[in-house]
């Protein structure tokens, strides 16, 4: 079967095309490997733990699950205490501010700030990061007492390790 | 797939569509506001603040969606030169863009009662920011030169390339972590949204999806009369001197043009 001639450009257009987003999109994937580190958001208490001792003039993000029963007021009133997990390590973190409305024990956070030498992470600003799931509040009720929210608790610390 | 591609025949197609087409918009943005602000239940942690979702996750889709038309549109314009896919492309950006920047205005709005911010340099969220330039890019580049051909394949080319920004925005939130929340709706162990609110979400994005048709139509109806009247304009229709008479033939043969032109 023999082409027209305006056939055989149309095809090598589309080629050409398809060979430059093969390459444009290669090139993309190489080079958000490269800096993986820079386009993640935060750090999960695993990755500090691998990446300790931190320089404490170092600032960076971590986010984990705040640990239950972890949040306290320390003794000058404004410094809140509390701990961030992702199931395997855990960090303590110390914060002098304003938390946002959705920080609650079993929640995701995402603090900035940096590590102390003593392995506390001083924290300048701490944001809440919530999870995926919607439904109103009978589900929810419902779900807690059938045991399956331990499930989607697992689930979001996994995500904070991945 | 060629054969509709043709101007006279898109018109023809598309002009008993528009007004049932038009109506169902209307109907399904209706219903969808509301379920969205009356009939659908609050969220077990953010209260009333959910309803923002019902704009923001719509927004989101039209901008992906848009994108991934104006790059095929952008596609077939290289590849078979079609006139129609060109028009179209240039028709559906403004429309994406508004959508995409409408997505990154009520995700800010969402943001700072919610997390505590309006805007973090997370993957998500720069990566909505960069499919907005992209737009914009587009946009500016397709208007940038005197010859309208030479504008749209830089703005093809720019679409094309661009369309690798699609995948990222979509898996930001799963290759890296982010501080926006994983995928809700598209994910492989189906919606993580209570049924209850998945049926105003429905409802809003059929009825966005149906108003971006809509404006489609709309304004490559709207670019093949100007390219008529320009048409005509250059026959010199227009032109004061000529008779009536002669005027009268003239429409003839400029309409015939334009229409081979096309």
């Amino acid at each position: 079967m023999s082409l027209s001639r305006a056939k055989i450009r149309k095809r090598q257009r589309m080629y050409v095309i398809g060979a430059i987003l093969l390459a444009v999109g290669g090139a993309a994937a190489l080079m958000l490997t490269a800096f993986e580190d820079s386009v993640v958001f935060f750090f999960s208490p695993t990755e500090i733990a691998e990446k300790s001792p931190i320089d404490p003039d170092q600032r960076l993000r971590i986010g984990g699950l705040v640990v239950e029963g972890s949040v306290a007021k320390q003794d000058d009133g404004q410094t809140i205490a509390f701990a961030v997990t992702d199931m395997a390590e855990t960090v303590p973190v110390s914060y002098r501010g304003i938390l946002p409305d959705l920080f609650r024990e079993g929640q995701g956070v995402v603090a900035e700030g940096h590590m102390s030498s003593e392995g506390t992470f001083i924290a300048s600003e701490v944001l809440a990061k919530h999870d995926e799931n919607y439904m109103p509040p009978e589900v929810a009720e419902s779900l807690k007492k059938s045991g399956y929210w331990e499930e989607i608790e697992a689930k979001n610390a996994e995500q904070m390790r991945n | 797939m060629h054969r509709f591609a043709k101007p006279s025949v898109f018109l023809k197609f598309t002009a008993p569509i528009l007004p049932w087409l038009s109506v169902l918009t209307a109907i399904l943005i209706a219903a969808g506001l509301y379920f969205s602000l009356i009939g659908s239940p609050v969220d077990y942690q953010q209260g009333h603040t959910v309803r923002i979702m019902y704009i923001h996750v719509p927004a989101a889709w039209m901008g992906l969606f848009c994108y991934v038309g104006m790059a095929i549109c952008g596609a077939m314009s290289l590849i078979w030169k079609h006139p129609l896919a060109d028009i179209c492309a240039r028709a559906t950006a403004p429309v994406g863009a508004t959508f995409t920047a409408l997505c990154l205005i009520t995700g800010s709005l969402w943001g700072e009662p919610m997390w505590g911010t309006w805007w973090v340099w997370d993957a998500r969220l720069t990566s909505m920011l960069i499919l907005l330039f992209l737009y914009l890019g587009y946009m500016a580049l397709v208007n940038a030169f005197d010859d309208p051909e030479r504008g749209s394949k830089a703005g093809s080319a720019l679409a094309l390339v661009g369309a690798v920004n699609v995948p990222i925005v979509k898996f930001s939130v799963d290759w890296w972590n982010t501080l926006h929340q994983p995928a809700s709706i598209v994910r492989m162990d189906g919606p993580a949204v209570d049924p209850s609110m998945q049926l105003p979400l429905a409802l809003m994005i059929l009825g966005f999806t149906c108003y971006y048709f809509v404006l489609l139509i709309l304004r490559v109806r709207l670019e093949l009369n100007e390219r008529r009247i320009r048409a005509l304009h250059l026959s010199g229709m227009f032109d004061e001197t000529v008779t009536p008479a002669a005027a009268k033939d003239k429409a003839y043969e400029a309409g015939h043009n334009a229409e081979a032109k096309q």
